[in-house]
């Protein structure tokens, strides 16, 4: 399923869920569904799920979705046993897989078209793993997603999608785009004292 | 100095001073440095929540979500533990800017020599790697030197940057 057309369809539910997204994924979801409460969770590959977790940890009461990458999570497969073991029933932690390293030359991720990930996600204590090759089931699915308690995973196999991606760094790394979720992450905090 | 300022420090008051400082949550990958005097109270204290990793650079990332929550968070982990994550340390807590602690036992210093003399070699260059990077570090070698954790704490959150506070001596139990 094309990666924009998915995308249309989370941030039509996505509500007032914070979202993490790494590299193709949060250059894709910024343009399809900007918003204050998107985290780009890059610089160090691997870390978004990670990064989930502790917003999730943190914010029991905000749902926290994750837009993880395939290569992404190879690079740390761990935490989804972490992930597991801490059981955050507020994570929803999605697998953009498209089978290669986007945004470094489109090389093909180690075992592209073998390694199922919703299986390694059931193996390492989810609860709930399902995998969407097409859009029309995963539409459909989506709310009951949003509503299952977690930590769930969704493998998403996608294809780029339509409009060429604006690979803005600037945006990705730069200290305002932190700053701008920090500022709307605090009308979520409970007030201190 | 008296000796009980220059005993190892305890792992009782590590364990109070992150809680002085507002710690809610331990993030670890065990050390057999600090196992035994810290780890293991630790996992039984009921004000900390403790998070088993798989892998040290999870710790810097949960950390650093649970800081935009207003959560606070320490790592803690061996040396070698620090050195496989200098890339997370890097990009989230260097060049983000964000306030995450870290709990470093420093496995086979060798206590009769100055840190930067040890005959280990990665422990030897945990000082020099930490400089170099322009991260600010605390040595924690005695009884006494529990006093400088809540306050590096409270200075790391106060200007969103990391701390490392490195265990010299392997932490006594109680």
């Amino acid at each position: 399923m094309r990666r924009d057309l998915a995308f249309e369809a989370l941030a039509a539910v996505r509500g007032d869920a914070i979202v993490v997204a790494t590299y193709s994924s949060a250059f894709e979801w910024q343009r399809v569904a900007p918003h204050p409460l998107n985290l780009p969770a890059t610089g160090a590959m691997g870390q978004g799920s990670s990064h989930a977790l502790g917003l999730a940890l943190g914010l029991p009461g905000t749902k926290i979705i994750v837009l993880d990458g395939d290569g992404s999570l190879l690079m740390n497969l761990g935490s989804l046993v972490t992930i597991a073991a801490a059981a955050p029933q507020n994570l929803l932690h999605f697998v953009c897989e498209n089978g290669v390293y986007e945004a470094n030359g489109s090389h093909p991720i180690p075992g592209r078209g073998t390694v199922d990930f919703a299986a390694l996600a059931l193996a390492a204590g989810y609860p709930h793993a399902s995998t969407y090759s097409e859009l029309a089931p995963f539409v459909d699915d989506l709310p009951r997603l949003m509503q299952l308690s977690g930590p769930v995973c969704a493998t998403l196999k996608l294809t780029a999608g339509e409009t060429p991606l604006k690979l803005d760094y600037r945006w990705m790394h730069g200290s305002k785009t932190r700053a701008d979720f920090k500022a709307a992450i605090s009308s979520l905090l409970p007030s201190k004292g | 100095m008296n000796h009980a300022s220059s005993a190892p420090p305890a792992g009782s008051a590590i364990i109070s001073a992150l809680i002085a400082a507002g710690v809610e949550f331990v993030t670890a990958v065990p050390d057999i440095s600090t196992s035994t005097g810290l780890l293991w109270p630790l996992s039984k204290e009921p004000a900390l929540r403790l998070i088993r990793l798989c892998k040290e650079d999870e710790g810097i990332s949960i950390c650093s979500g649970l800081a935009y929550c207003n959560r606070r968070a320490v790592l803690s982990m061996q040396s070698t533990g620090l050195i496989d994550s200098l890339n997370a340390v890097r990009s989230i807590a260097v060049e983000y800017e964000q306030p995450i602690c870290m709990l470093v036992g420093l496995l086979g210093r060798n206590v009769e020599a100055p840190l930067n003399d040890t005959q280990t070699y990665s422990v030897r260059i945990v000082p020099k790697l930490l400089e170099a990077m322009g991260v600010r570090y605390v040595v924690v070698d005695t009884t006494s030197d529990v006093a400088l954790i809540a306050p590096a704490i409270e200075t790391a959150y106060a200007e969103s940057r990391p701390v490392v506070l490195l265990l010299a001596r392997p932490v006594a139990a109680a």
